[in-house]
């Protein structure tokens, strides 16, 4: 299994979870029906046009009707954005297989599961809402709920042991690190310069190679700059986790992200940002370091709210191994690789776990402040938006990519704080791809439907779409694919001392034939010759033999033919006299003196027909077959095969 | 010659033929050759070699077969050439048979020494010069170097670009020497009764041509480009009248050979005066190449019949419609209007697709950079296209500019390809906006100025543009707003023009809060432009105030990018004088009192580290000075005083410069002169009776203006010094008719202030002068050479340098041979 991900959109058709108690959002009128049937009502509230599901948020699986997903093996992650849906696999499926993924991919994921987990277990909510899911009933909701899919599959957010349980059945690997599965495929994670730890995948046998690239960058951030090199001379190359914003280029975004920030800030406003405890979070805290000197913001706090933005901060500063050469070479000096930890030092950035506490002590306005979560329903951040919401001095900046800014929005209309949405996608974009696909060169590419034709709402913008040759193979969900290649090659081990018995020889400059006898011996999908057991021999049948005595007969070797028949050099041969020696008593003709004189050559479509009329004999000389058909005369048969030999090598 | 330098010369001699020693560089050659140059321009040849026998020893020497250096045997070449161009000395070389043994078979052309490219190029370069010589044909055709024609026919190939080049030149030399007395006179002289050797050239230019070797080709029409360029004699139409069918026939091959070559040469032959005045084809052969060339080489063709002074117009329509064809293409794919085709295409050319005219990316890029670059160049031409298809090539460019942003919607696929092919690409974005801003010297229906500005504002607001990008259309926006009409009987602005700046100042304050440094000076320097043209007038005032820009422009002093801060200072400096610096009383500010923008630029210019603040500092304050700002003019003479002191202090020699601008100006206002001293402008008449001129000096002297003059007169920078010289003998021209008390009391003052300076100018500047009494000052100029001065401080500073003693001198002690440096080592 590629990846295991969780679908948090789901959570936008929920109500925001208010860490205090809000009079606004408790106050929203229920949702009835156009009949004025208002047994929805405890279960649906409407806000500003749209209607929200008041109840505990939940969250969409990965797809579980397909395949049993007891019968999975192997699962291999890519980012930890792609292993969010991991607890509901493992702990609730039958799995028993083994998770691959790179230490700082399991740390960061802990964490930014631990903050979802915090997040929604903080605010407990009594009331769960399943009526509206009942099929009859969502067909009458208002859209967005109406068009929901597999509501009834949505689940409420696991809890941390079985987070702890999962992630326990993860297996660390390293980048470039060669991993067996089963002996049937060697498996690799190759860094992929998207996030810390973030992984491309080969796949491959003796023979076959698949690549599975997925949130890759080629940007220069923090992390390790991507490994192409390695993903030459794939068979099939499995593209997926392109950027979410094609059409936003990731350094624009950031100019535009410092600006409104600085504007906000310069007239007494607040700033939130919404986001992610790990992630972009580094690199705008650097453009920020860099930046707020010469913005004149050097006296503006920072703020880092969230359950986990200590270990976060501190986290990116240990895994030295796995960033660019550039936070490497500080890590000698010694230096903190990232500039968020003098930020720290000169109290210009401060983290708390949560606005309870020393943070509302500390608070200062204007300030800038970065709290999850992103989709804006739970965490930190819904207090923030209920707070400064009402202000048009105040902005919301949104940075995260995965989420609707409208939608994410929606409950908190009407909004007085300015909004700005400059979403930064480090991930590839469709310029990109094309220029890594031609440098990797893959005879085939698997991708999702949606990158292989523009965007609905930009239909002419044919940039916007992976153009390879050939044309890249697409699925769409819960579609299978055959992968364009099939397995023709095992690899065959042979042991040293088999090896050492053959003797080769050259049929051809360059190529060299032997023959080889030896027993096949399987486990584990590996092929291994053995020289084979000695005969042993006959004891005299006192002793009882045992079963495992027993050996395969060793027929006499015929030996191996190669080569072509030359027709007319056969045809002279058989006219030559003394090329036939037959015994004069057991043949009716006498060769001794004469040969054949009535040959006859036909051509056929894959080769020749000698025809001996007297003899009423044939020789069907083919590309890789030869037929003596003569009925009444073995010795005659016998005799021409041995003229057939002749021409053939053997060994 | 010097006696100094006729001594060093035979030792220096002696050294370049030695192949022990090691040779000089080429700059030194180079310079000795540019020596010898001015020696036998400015006099006898022959003379030069008699008395200097070593040079002649040089020249028979480097014929004797040893290990010479190529530069050597390539700098004898050169100096023999030029030497022989002198009559005399070509007799008296000639007598020696040293010329055919120099340039002849016998000589270096035989030897091994020929493959090194720059004996080639000094045996090219020494017939060139030698070809003054009035006998040079005869030399050339004469025995013993029958051969050097052919040698110049292969050296057009030669893998030096240098020589291949020098020896076209020189083919395209001889052929018009050989035909200069010859066809003179017979203007119909035919090429059958042309001289032998231009008629061997000739023969060679035809063969080439027929050749099936494009380099060949492109070698005969190097020649004839240069031939065509250069000579207009009569001649030169009987040699086209000959060829031009070769040349058409070039035309007939496809691809066509050498298309670069071949749209040179025919550009050069339309140049022509001889040649384009007659009827012999050339106006069919241009229209037939237009329409054979692919569009990329046709381009540049185009541009050059265009730019034409005299050509048939259904040739321009041609040349043009080529010109436009890609922009055609822009118009057909997006399915703009038909109105807009119309104008463009409606020339009668074929009509050309996308998928011919644009098929890749880089073609397509290209072709459009080149095109909006070739327009750009033709739109300001008086002969440029009439009618100018203002409307359909402003529908064009908009188009393309939002085809690179990504926000047209074409319907078509071709429109589709285009669309993916120019997403994004910063080159044509460029070009698009660089010719956007030529095309607002023209007009334009209402509705295409509307989507002018309405692209200028999506990429002034986009995230997406790049630095380079936005400040160019920062740039196109200043133009197009600068063009947009005044409403009449009103000095303020259009109300569409306002209204673009009712949108455009909220993206200003974004931009100039960039986190690129490049972004936030582009942002300034287009603030600076707009108040300087419209902070008088009240919309733009008003807008302006009610943003936030002043406000953020006046933080961006403290920027960390100097040249973020110097474009600041002059954007303040500008809203200043124009009464828009806001000074508010806001809560940030607890202070109270805010520092006055005056103190704060002294500030800048007593401690910015960087150069850039400072100089802007200084212009802005010149500029304050001369305009009278408030600030200033509430106590001028402080103000004077203080910036001088400050910038006589700086490091930055445009700093001290600057502060002589400055202090031109205060002395020209204290004088009651008009500030142009240019000797043609009219000088009104003086309107109160100038004050006693000691009376008047004394300000001077009390900002201590003087000091500040003298210091920089002995400044170690040259232009520093300079001005202050053209300042003081400006001021001694003010003061000559000054006839002040010169009373004995004031003599020793003056002898004291002179030796001052004398100590000032051997470089001891650490005593001041102290205030000095105008009597004393007008003394000290009148007895100052400061004429002597300036004619000292014409002269380059490396004079003693270029001498060619020195040049000797150097050129000796390279190799060690004057003896000076022999027990250095030990």
């Amino acid at each position: 299994m590629l990846d295991c991900g969780l679908d948090m959109t789901s959570t936008l058709n929920f109500l925001p979870l208010p860490l205090v108690q809000s009079p606004r959002l408790s106050n929203l009128p229920g949702w009835s029906l156009k009949d004025g049937n208002a047994f929805l009502d405890k279960e649906l509230k409407e806000c500003s046009g749209h209607v929200f599901v008041d109840s505990v948020p939940e969250f969409c699986l990965p797809e579980t009707e397909l395949i049993d997903l007891s019968t999975v093996d192997v699962i291999l992650i890519s980012n930890y954005h792609c292993m969010m849906a991991l607890p509901y696999i493992t702990e609730h499926t039958g799995f028993t297989g083994t998770v691959y993924a790179t230490e700082p991919t399991v740390q960061i994921g802990r964490l930014l599961m631990e903050e979802l987990v915090n997040f929604i277990e903080r605010v407990p909510k009594a009331q769960s809402a399943s009526l509206w899911k009942n099929k009859d009933i969502q067909r009458l909701l208002p859209s967005p709920l109406k068009d929901a899919v597999e509501v009834s599959t949505w689940r409420r957010c696991y809890t941390m042991q079985e987070v702890n349980s999962a992630l326990s059945k993860i297996q660390l690997v390293g980048y470039s690190q060669k991993i067996e599965l089963f002996g049937a495929v060697q498996v690799t994670p190759l860094s992929s310069g998207y996030a810390l730890g973030s992984s491309n995948w080969i796949i491959q046998s003796h023979y076959e190679k698949v690549s599975y690239v997925s949130g890759s960058s080629l940007l220069t951030t923090h992390p390790q700059p991507m490994d192409q090199a390695s993903l030459k001379n794939s068979d099939v190359l499995v593209l997926t986790g392109l950027t979410q914003i094609p059409t936003a280029n990731p350094d624009g975004m950031v100019g535009e992200f410092c600006s409104n920030l600085a504007l906000t800030v310069r007239n007494g406003g607040n700033v939130l940002v919404p986001c992610y405890p790990s992630g972009v979070i580094y690199d705008l805290l650097e453009c920020l370091y860099q930046y707020i000197d010469s913005a004149g913001l050097s006296n503006i706090p920072f703020y880092f709210i969230s359950p986990v933005a200590n270990s976060s901060l501190e986290f990116s500063q240990i895994f030295a191994e796995w960033l660019c050469h550039n936070k490497q070479t500080k890590v000698y000096l010694p230096e903190p690789p990232f500039p968020h930890a003098e930020l720290i030092q000169t109290n210009k950035l401060k983290h708390y776990p949560s606005l309870h506490g020393d943070f509302s002590s500390d608070f200062r306005q204007p300030c800038v402040v970065f709290t999850g979560h992103p989709s804006l329903r739970f965490g930190d951040v819904v207090h923030f938006m209920e707070l400064w919401g009402k202000s048009s001095l105040n902005t919301v900046i949104f940075t995260e990519p995965d989420f609707s800014y409208l939608e994410a929005l929606a409950p908190y209309q009407p909004l007085a704080m300015k909004c700005i949405y400059c979403p930064i996608d480090t991930r590839l974009n469709f310029i990109q791809v094309s220029k890594l696909l031609k440098e990797v060169q893959p005879l085939h590419v698997v991708c999702p439907e949606q990158y292989t034709q523009p965007p609905p709402a930009q239909s002419h913008r044919m940039d916007l779409m992976i153009d390879c040759q050939p044309p890249a193979m697409s699925y769409r969900r819960a579609e299978v694919l055959a992968l364009p290649f099939k397995r023709r090659y095992e690899k065959i081990e042979i042991m040293p001392e088999l090896a050492d018995s053959l003797v080769p020889m050259e049929i051809k400059p360059g190529i060299s034939l032997a023959t080889v006898s030896a027993v096949l011996h399987t486990k584990d999908n590996k092929h291994v010759l053995q020289p084979p057991p000695r005969p042993t021999q006959p004891t005299g049948g006192k002793k009882r033999k045992r079963a495992s005595d027993d050996i395969p007969d060793c027929k006499v070797l015929k030996p191996l033919l190669s080569g072509s028949i030359p027709v007319e050099q056969f045809v002279q041969a058989l006219e030559k006299v003394s090329a036939f020696k037959y015994p004069s008593s057991s043949s009716l003709f006498s060769l001794e003196q004469h040969g054949f004189s009535d040959i006859k050559v036909e051509d056929t479509a894959k080769g020749h027909i000698v025809l001996l009329q007297e003899a009423e004999t044939l020789i069907q000389i083919e590309e890789d077959s030869t037929h003596i058909i003569c009925d009444n005369d073995e010795m005659l048969r016998v005799r021409l095969r041995d003229l057939v030999l002749k021409f053939l090598q053997k060994f | 010659m010097d006696p100094e330098c006729s001594q060093l010369l035979p030792a220096l001699c002696s050294v370049l033929a030695d192949p022990r020693q090691p040779v000089a560089d080429d700059t030194c050659l180079e310079k000795l050759l540019d020596w010898f140059k001015t020696i036998t321009e400015a006099g006898s040849s022959l003379l030069l070699l008699q008395e200097n026998p070593c040079l002649l020893g040089l020249l028979c020497h480097v014929l004797k077969p040893q290990d010479l250096s190529p530069r050597v045997l390539a700098f004898s070449l050169r100096l023999a050439g030029m030497l022989a161009a002198q009559e005399d000395c070509f007799q008296y070389l000639q007598q020696g048979e040293l010329l055919p043994r120099l340039f002849g078979e016998a000589g270096p052309l035989g030897g091994a020494a020929w493959t090194a490219p720059s004996v080639r190029s000094g045996w090219i370069q020494g017939l060139r010069s030698l070809a003054a010589e009035p006998r040079f044909l005869l030399f050339l055709s004469l025995s013993p170097t029958p051969g050097a024609v052919d040698t110049i026919f292969s050296l057009q190939g030669d893998s030096s670009l240098f020589v291949a080049s020098a020896a076209g030149q020189l083919l395209v030399h001889i052929l018009g020497l050989s035909l200069q007395g010859a066809a003179e006179g017979h203007p119909g002289l035919q090429t059958g009764d042309w001289p032998v050797c231009a008629q061997k050239i000739v023969s060679h230019i035809e063969e080439s041509l027929r050749s099936a070797a494009t380099p060949q080709i492109t070698q005969a029409l190097n020649v004839l480009t240069t031939t065509f360029g250069h000579c207009h004699d009569p001649w030169t139409q009987v040699l086209w009248v000959r060829l031009s069918p070769l040349v058409a026939c070039l035309l007939e091959k496809d691809p066509v050979p050498a298309a670069h070559s071949l749209v040179d040469l025919l550009l050069s032959v339309a140049r022509s005066p001889v040649l384009s005045s007659s009827s012999c084809g050339l106006w069919e052969t241009l229209a037939q190449t237009l329409s054979h060339l692919s569009p990329t080489q046709a381009g540049p063709l185009a541009l050059g019949i265009l730019k034409l002074q005299e050509c048939p117009q259904a040739l321009r329509a041609q040349a043009f419609a080529v010109l436009l064809q890609p922009l055609t293409c822009v118009l057909e794919a997006t399915a703009q209007a038909p109105g807009l085709l119309d104008s463009l295409d409606g020339t009668g050319g074929a009509s050309v697709t996308v998928d011919t005219l644009l098929p890749s990316k880089a073609a397509c890029v290209g072709l459009l950079c080149r095109t909006l670059a070739h327009l750009e160049l033709l739109q300001p031409l008086p002969q440029r296209p009439s009618p100018w298809p203002q409307a359909p090539l402003l529908g064009a460019t908009v188009t393309i500019l939002r085809l690179c942003s990504g926000s047209a919607t074409p319907t078509s696929d071709a429109g589709g390809h285009l669309c993916a092919f120019l997403v994004g690409c910063v080159r044509v974005q460029r070009a698009a906006l660089d010719f956007l801003g030529t095309l607002s010297q023209g007009t334009g229906p209402r509705e295409l100025v509307t989507q002018v500005f309405a692209v200028l504002l999506e990429y002034l607001t986009s995230p997406d543009s790049s630095p380079t990008v936005l400040k160019k259309a920062f740039q196109a926006t200043f133009r197009w707003l600068q063009s947009s009409p005044e409403t009449p009987g009103c000095s303020d602005l259009d109300p569409h023009t306002q209204l673009f700046l009712r949108e455009l100042l909220p993206v200003l304050p974004k931009r100039l809060c960039s986190p690129c440094w490049e972004v936030r000076d582009s942002g300034l320097e287009f603030l600076t432009q707009m108040i300087g043209h419209w902070g008088g007038q009240a919309g733009f005032r008003h807008a302006l105030l009610a943003s936030e820009v002043p406000e953020l422009t006046e933080q961006l002093l403290r920027d960390p990018e100097s040249y973020v801060r110097a474009s600041a200072v002059a954007a303040m400096g500008q809203l200043s004088s124009q009464g828009l610096r806001v000074t508010p009383a806001s809560p940030e500010h607890p202070g109270g009192q805010q520092k006055s923008l005056l103190a704060e630029l002294l500030h800048i210019l007593s401690t910015d580290s960087e150069g850039f603040p400072r100089r802007a500092v200084m212009h802005v304050f010149t500029q304050w000075l001369r305009d009278g700002h408030a600030d200033v003019a509430g106590d001028t003479e402080r103000f004077v005083a203080r910036v001088l002191q400050v910038a006589s202090q700086d490091l930055d020699w445009e700093v001290r410069a600057q502060g002589l601008e400055l202090a031109l100006v205060f002395l020209e206002q204290t004088l009651g002169r008009p500030s142009s001293h240019c000797p043609y402008a009219v000088t009104p008449p003086v309107a109160a009776p100038p004050s006693p001129l000691a009376q008047a000096l004394r300000p001077l002297c009390r900002v201590q203006l003087f000091e500040f003059a003298f210091r920089a007169l002995f400044d170690c920078d040259r232009p520093v010094a300079q001005k202050s010289c053209d300042l003081l003998l400006f001021l001694r021209a003010q003061t000559a008719s000054y006839s002040g008390p010169q009373g004995s009391g004031s003599v020793p003052e003056v002898a004291s202030v002179e030796a001052a300076l004398q100590r000032w100018q051997a470089g001891d500047q650490g005593q001041p002068l102290g205030y000095l009494e105008p009597e004393v000052v007008v003394a000290v100029l009148r007895s100052m050479d400061l004429e002597g001065l300036r004619g000292v401080l014409a002269e380059s500073s490396d004079r003693v340098e270029k001498s060619p003693q020195s040049l000797l001198q150097d050129m000796l002690a390279t190799v060690g041979a004057l003896g000076e440096d022999e027990a250095d080592c030990y």
